[in-house]
């Protein structure tokens, strides 16, 4: 029956992490953008909210329950609401959790995931992305050749969220032409793990370039072993996370230029009073509910087992499209405060035009 | 729990409703766009019989449930003209349900549940009173046990129909101009009554199946009795009349059924283009980043994602009502929202085809004719997105015009 309504559950998951967001992450958020640093308290009160730990079966140490997209989705577009930097490296440790879980071999589950029940944070870590204009996730440069009882990679990959702390490393390679993943320890030889980047926006977020040099693993180490992963699933997932993120990016952006076009006074009015500003606000609404919701229908197909590549890449391209019209409005609403760091929605905007970038660098 | 999924009953509803769109409307489809006055009877007729069988309960005159919308989705993707002359008690059934007594309702619907089919209208737009309905000119004034009503509406959907088939047109006019909105009440014209002209059946770009008529009311007598609701004029707030958002309350619910008109000759269009790409071997790929796409592979995502988005907002609103909740605004939402896409896509999807687009040898040009009064009628676009505006910065139509 078609329902738009969260469940209860979800929706005391969504009220605590909105208080998270409001009461602890809204007030160094700034800071962190101009240090380039996440606070640790920030990341450990988010890691005792058992996100991580609570989609890892039983068995390992977790508390064993289903780790829906959909719940995901809810939790990340809070968490991104209050800074997008910030819910990144809250959930990194999925970039590598998620996949073990639904697609890797006993073994590497036993070995890999118990790690992640700790006390304190602890991350994985993806590498997807690679620094050409023409990325392709189906169509990747690195390489990964099956020689005896190994895997040699080779390749160069960037955008790695917290790759100076991260283990393992699940990167992605081309195996014959198809896009597989591989399970790298940190200090495996010939992983160079490279500067911190410098970005445009999520400045808080560490993220390095990491180069594969011949780089050896064990053939155990093929995500899935012999039956391998599916990708794209693995990549829905990725879209539907960072669709979601993308909505609390863009809700965040219209609920402040919102307030703010109610109190600036022009011409003796409010600049709401205006229907060009007005108007952009309604059209921001309408496509932040919008994104919300085909994003909702991706994420549902994926917690019913359903082949979801079209739902979650359109749900994806259009988030990217509508964060970005969203923070820019929003600035442009601000006039000129909007381009000044006392107000957030340069930020904001910063962050947003990264969205069409960040493809597989997130999870839910 | 978020659910998108629907009932056996509710797929089995809207794959029959594809099939008769299919099979049996499309099929008559560019004889009635071409023929714009003729009558449809076969269709009528079929309709009519299936109205009856089924007990439904008249379409447009409630709240649709989310299953319904998808429904009407499906009869919009076969031919929206066809679809709206249907027999039925039309936009007048559902003001009648909004502002009548029970016993209004009862006396005023049951003609539509017998033999022979009737038709169903509504007239408040003027020549004066288009998005500002508040304007309205048309007078009724008590005289004795009557009403005397006299204007002139026009845009009126089915008018010809209602008043050739002993049918019903619900009128809007003001009892009293200088109380603006709080004057304005709905009055209830049987078919044949003296001074009921009809003047004019309008030539359209698209929906051509449809009768869109100007009546005339001169000296026109109606029971007293045939007022919608209250006769009490309350002079309480001129921006705030219980009359006023009756008559807007009828949209709340009849705008959601009008933008999935939408979303269905949107999705005709894309339908039509997608398999002509298919017939040439052309396949989307779904997965890939941007950069790789062709440039029709990304138009065609473009208006799936929109298409998408505008489903999901009606549905939204609709749901909302179907639990009971306010939705003004989330009607409102998806109505700007399938306006604009239904627009936009049938345009772009002419445009794609090249001359198999623009040629009638196919139905694509006639669904962006079709298309286009979708973001006009039943609220324009523009008044939609100044409905959500002041929604969303919780300001009256005094502080944003």
């Amino acid at each position: 029956m078609i329902s738009f309504s969260p469940s209860e559950e979800q929706q005391m998951m969504v009220n605590l992490v909105r208080q998270f967001a409001t009461d602890e992450m809204r007030k160094v958020y700034r800071q962190s953008d101009e240090k380039g640093q996440v606070p640790g308290h920030i990341i450990e009160t988010a890691w005792e909210m058992g996100f991580i730990s609570s989609c890892i079966p039983a068995e390992h140490g977790g508390l064993g329950e289903q780790g829906s997209a959909l719940t995901g989705a809810l939790i990340a577009e809070e968490l991104a609401w209050g800074d997008l930097s910030m819910a990144m490296h809250i959930l990194c440790p999925y970039l590598a959790v998620y996949p073990i879980v639904e697609m890797g071999t006993e073994a590497q589950k036993r070995d890999l995931l118990p790690h992640f029940c700790s006390a304190r944070f602890a991350t994985g870590t993806a590498a997807v992305i690679e620094p050409r204009y023409d990325h392709d996730p189906f169509s990747l440069a690195t390489t990964a050749k099956r020689t005896d009882g190994s895997y040699v990679i080779n390749g160069r990959k960037c955008f790695v969220p917290l790759g100076g702390q991260a283990d393992p490393f699940l990167v992605y390679a081309n195996e014959n032409g198809q896009t597989q993943a591989f399970l790298v320890e940190k200090g495996t030889p010939g992983l160079e793990i490279g500067e911190r980047e410098k970005n445009m926006g999520i400045k808080a977020l560490a993220t390095y370039e990491v180069a594969l040099n011949n780089c050896r693993i064990p053939a155990g180490n093929r995500l899935g072993g012999d039956r391998g992963c599916d990708f794209g699933r693995l990549l829905g997932r990725s879209r539907v996370a960072l669709a979601a993120m993308a909505v609390g990016v863009a809700r965040a952006a219209y609920e402040y230029s919102r307030e703010y076009a109610k109190t600036r006074i022009a011409f003796g009015e409010p600049i709401a009073s205006r229907q060009a500003i007005a108007f952009m606000l309604a059209e921001m609404a309408i496509e932040i509910d919008a994104t919300r919701f085909i994003n909702w229908e991706a994420a549902w197909k994926l917690d019913r087992n359903e082949e979801a590549i079209k739902e979650s890449s359109l749900a994806k391209m259009y988030a990217d499209d509508m964060v970005l019209m969203v923070t820019d409005r929003a600035v442009q609403i601000l006039g000129g405060h909007g381009y000044v760091r006392e107000h957030p929605v340069e930020l904001w905007l910063r962050n947003a035009r990264g969205f069409a970038t960040f493809d597989g660098m997130a999870m839910v | 729990m978020i659910d998108f999924s629907l009932t056996p009953e509710q797929e089995e509803a809207v794959k029959a409703a594809h099939k008769e769109a299919a099979e049996f409307v499309r099929p008559l489809s560019r004889y009635y766009d071409e023929h714009e006055h003729e009558d449809p009877a076969e269709l009528h007729k079929r309709r009519w019989e299936r109205r009856r069988r089924a007990g439904m309960g008249m379409p447009g005159a409630g709240p649709a449930g989310p299953a319904a919308i998808l429904v009407s989705e499906e009869s919009s993707w076969g031919d929206v003209g066809l679809m709206m002359c249907s027999p039925g008690p039309g936009l007048g059934g559902a003001a009648i349900m909004a502002s009548g007594t029970r016993e209004q309702v009862a006396k005023f619907l049951k003609r539509y549940e017998e033999d022979p089919p009737k038709w169903g209208a509504m007239a408040m737009t003027e020549a004066g009173a288009g998005s500002d309905t508040s304007a309205i000119a048309t007078t009724a004034v008590r005289d004795g046990d009557h009403w005397v009503l006299n204007g002139e509406k026009i845009f009126v959907t089915s008018a010809k129909r209602a008043m050739e088939s002993g049918g019903l047109i619900v009128v809007w006019a003001t009892v009293d101009k200088s109380a603006g909105r709080a004057g304005m009440k709905a009055f209830v014209v049987e078919a044949g009554t003296p001074g009921l002209k009809l003047e004019k059946v309008e030539d359209k770009m698209g929906l051509r199946a449809s009768d869109t008529c100007t009546i005339v009311l001169e000296d026109c007598r109606i029971p007293y009795e045939n007022i919608l609701g209250d006769p009490e004029v309350r002079k309480i707030d001129p921006n705030d009349s219980a009359g006023f958002r009756r008559a807007m309350a009828t949209f709340d619910s009849s705008r959601p059924g009008v933008a999935a008109q939408a979303v269905g000759i949107a999705r005709a269009a894309l339908d039509f283009v997608k398999e002509s790409l298919e017939q040439e071997g052309i396949k989307v790929r779904y997965g890939l980043p941007r950069n790789k796409l062709t440039s029709i592979e990304r138009d065609i995502m473009d208006m799936e994602a929109n298409l998408k988005a505008a489903r999901m907002l009606i549905l939204r609103a609709v749901w909302l009502a179907s639990q009971k909740q306010s939705n003004n605004m989330e009607a409102s939402m998806a109505k700007a929202k399938a306006g604009q896409v239904v627009t936009k896509v049938t345009q772009k999807c002419v445009e794609l085809m090249g001359p198999l687009g623009y040629s009638r040898k196919s139905l694509l040009e006639k669904f962006m004719r079709d298309g286009k009064i979708n973001d006009i009628f039943e609220g324009t676009g523009q008044i939609n997105t100044l409905i959500v505006a002041r929604r969303i910065l919780g300001f009256s139509s005094r502080q944003l015009k």
